[in-house]
């Protein structure tokens, strides 16, 4: 569907085409695509940015222990006024998916690099293992009482199944939401910016007006990038809050 | 030529499955200018809140994201 129109230079779904790293060969889930590579190398990024800023750890800290700082506070902050105090014991997975999700977010913005949380089944696959281990955790943790989550007591007892249906059809549908969310949030940003980057071929002279819109695009996407992972994460908080505390 | 009729009806609803994200963007809206009027109120109270922003706009959001999915699947998986 996307190759069929050729008026624009540059197709602006072509950037997300999944291909193999070596030779054309066929996509299986073993294959070494543009995916895995991107994804590598968030993780290498994440590990290098924590590395590299405590490797001189100083009681007044320097640039890279203070951002190091910045960030482990802000996710730990969150996660206590979110999900509260008890949620701090799975503070360090929360961490690792905010962490994974910003840096992937923002080595996708280097040009001509790959958006591996622009694909729903990478986001999907994030998503999915939130919501089972928030689902498995609220019964280990609540045994039959992670059901009074969908159960409203304070409202009027005519109400209550009414709500109870409303509340599990939620329930099943936070996955979805919570994946498309960002996939949708990434795609959409990068595909604006290929358009414009296909007016500014198609304009000549003409082409300093879509590459200040391209600029003042790509600041915005700086900014969502780090919006969607802070949403990301703040709504596993608040699954892990209802899984912890389901009574309303 | 016959194909192409479900093709077109598939791409006029997509596009009218995307006018759904105008009324998540006016949800979007609602929750933010609501939480900077209340800000300016209370400029003390408003730092504790910005974690309640958030949560209200992801949730006011994921219904233009319903929209959008079905825009993709009129798309992709028709």
């Amino acid at each position: 569907m996307a190759a069929e129109n050729q008026s624009l230079e540059i197709h602006p779904m072509d950037q997300f085409i999944v291909k193999p790293l070596f030779g054309d060969g066929p996509l299986m889930w073993y294959t070494l695509s543009n995916t895995t590579l991107w994804m590598f190398l968030a993780v290498l990024a994440c590990a290098a940015f924590f590395m590299l800023g405590t490797i001189r750890r100083a009681d007044i800290p320097g640039r890279g222990q203070m951002i190091v700082e910045l960030a482990y506070g802000f996710v730990r902050n969150m996660v206590e006024s979110v999900a509260g105090r008890d949620a701090l014991r799975y503070f360090p997975v929360i961490m690792t998916v905010f962490m994974f999700i910003a840096f992937s977010n923002i080595l996708g913005l280097i040009p001509a690099s790959f958006t591996t949380t622009s694909h729903i089944a990478v986001t999907a696959a994030m998503a999915v293992t939130v919501f089972l281990s928030v689902t498995i955790l609220g019964f280990a943790k609540n045994g039959l009482g992670f059901l009074g989550l969908f159960w409203i007591s304070s409202a009027p007892m005519p109400l209550r199944p009414v709500l109870a249906v409303i509340e599990v059809m939620s329930y099943f549908v936070r996955p979805v939401s919570h994946s498309i969310r960002l996939a949708g949030n990434m795609m959409a940003g990068h595909a604006m910016i290929k358009v414009f980057a296909a007016f500014a071929g198609v304009l000549g002279v003409g082409a300093f007006v879509p590459i200040v819109a391209i600029s003042a695009v790509y600041a915005l996407e700086l900014l969502v990038a780090f919006i969607q992972a802070y949403v990301f994460t703040i709504l596993t908080c608040v699954y892990l809050r209802d899984a912890l505390h389901p009574s309303h | 030529m016959e194909g192409d009729l479900t093709n077109l009806g598939a791409y006029i609803g997509a596009g009218l499955a995307c006018v759904g994200m105008g009324g998540a963007a006016i949800g979007v809206g609602n929750v933010a200018g609501n939480y900077l009027s209340g800000a300016l109120r209370n400029p003390s109270a408003a730092a504790s809140q910005t974690a309640m922003l958030f949560i209200g706009i992801a949730f006011a959001e994921a219904f233009g994201i319903f929209s959008f999915l079905v825009a993709l699947l009129l798309m992709f998986a028709l």
